[in-house]
């Protein structure tokens, strides 16, 4: 009972925050909900008793990418500016879209009946984690390990050479060429 | 946890992905249409987590599915601004309809 009660609740203001993030039109606000639906996300994985998986979810979207996203929103714009109304006819398409889209989705959610693979549930834990991610075995997960590392890495350094300042002469020049 | 149905926890991702396309679809801003695309990976995200804890409880896989998706979020995020803030310093704005050197 308290504990649909608090599956509610949390779905209700990941929901919520949600919504505010794709409407509010103060950037730095919208930034702000984002990061209310992200620890909403988290709180229910810890609902679901994936503890491990709440805390990466924290650490990683909470600690780097809205922070990230804050930061870039500092470089790119001045404080307290607001950003202009959308466009009426692209939201009143937006929303038709979305919304028929929607209830689509919850057609076929509703006709499937999800049936369990039968098995007992399993503990979460971290070792076991641990152990799959880097074990060679048929159900080990050590390839796919190594090309997410390869690929932060050159994403690492694709950021660098892209963020990279260029000169203003040479970007006067580029705009010369054109 | 077991008193809610599977249903509705799919119910929630479905309503929190198309709140993000809503975004995408509707915000001209580069930055604002980045969170709108975080938010759906999020709720693809849910959607493993859910499947993997009420149907395959033995199993990891939709854990492993997510750890991976958190990381490649997190390079797709990463290279997004190092590409938004350059759009920046060429354009001074990072409105999609101003970037358009490409379009003509």
């Amino acid at each position: 009972m308290i504990s649909s009660a608090i599956f509610y609740l949390l779905a209700a203001f990941i929901l919520v925050s949600g919504a505010l993030a794709v409407t509010s039109r103060k950037i730095f606000r919208a930034a702000i909900y984002l990061l209310f639906t992200m620890i909403g996300v988290a709180g229910l994985y810890f609902w679901l008793s994936y503890e491990f998986i709440a805390a990466v979810q924290i650490v990683v979207y909470v600690g780097g990418i809205v922070v990230l996203i804050i930061f870039s929103i500092f470089l790119t714009h001045h404080v307290g500016s607001e950003m202009e109304k959308p466009n009426r006819i692209r939201m009143g398409f937006s929303l038709m879209a979305v919304f028929f889209a929607f209830v689509f989705c919850l057609i076929i959610i509703w006709r499937n009946d999800f049936l369990p693979a039968g098995a007992a549930p399993l503990e979460l834990t971290v070792e076991r984690i641990g152990e799959q991610m880097l074990s060679l075995t048929e159900h080990g997960y050590i390839l796919p390990f190594e090309v997410v590392s390869m690929l932060l890495l050159s994403a690492m350094i694709g950021c660098i050479v892209i963020a990279l300042k260029v000169s203003p002469e040479a970007v006067s020049s580029k705009k010369g060429e054109n | 946890m077991s008193e809610v149905p599977l249903t509705h926890i799919l119910f929630l991702s479905t309503a929190l992905f198309f709140t993000g396309a809503y975004g995408f679809l509707t915000r001209r801003n580069m930055i604002t249409m980045l969170m709108a695309a975080e938010l759906m990976l999020n709720s693809v995200n849910i959607n493993f987590i859910a499947f993997n804890k009420y149907l395959f409880g033995s199993k990891l896989d939709g854990v492993f599915f997510t750890l991976f998706l958190i990381a490649i979020a997190a390079a797709e995020a990463a290279v997004a601004i190092a590409i938004i803030i350059n759009i920046y310093r060429q354009y001074q704005s990072i409105d999609i309809d101003d970037a358009d050197s490409l379009k003509y």
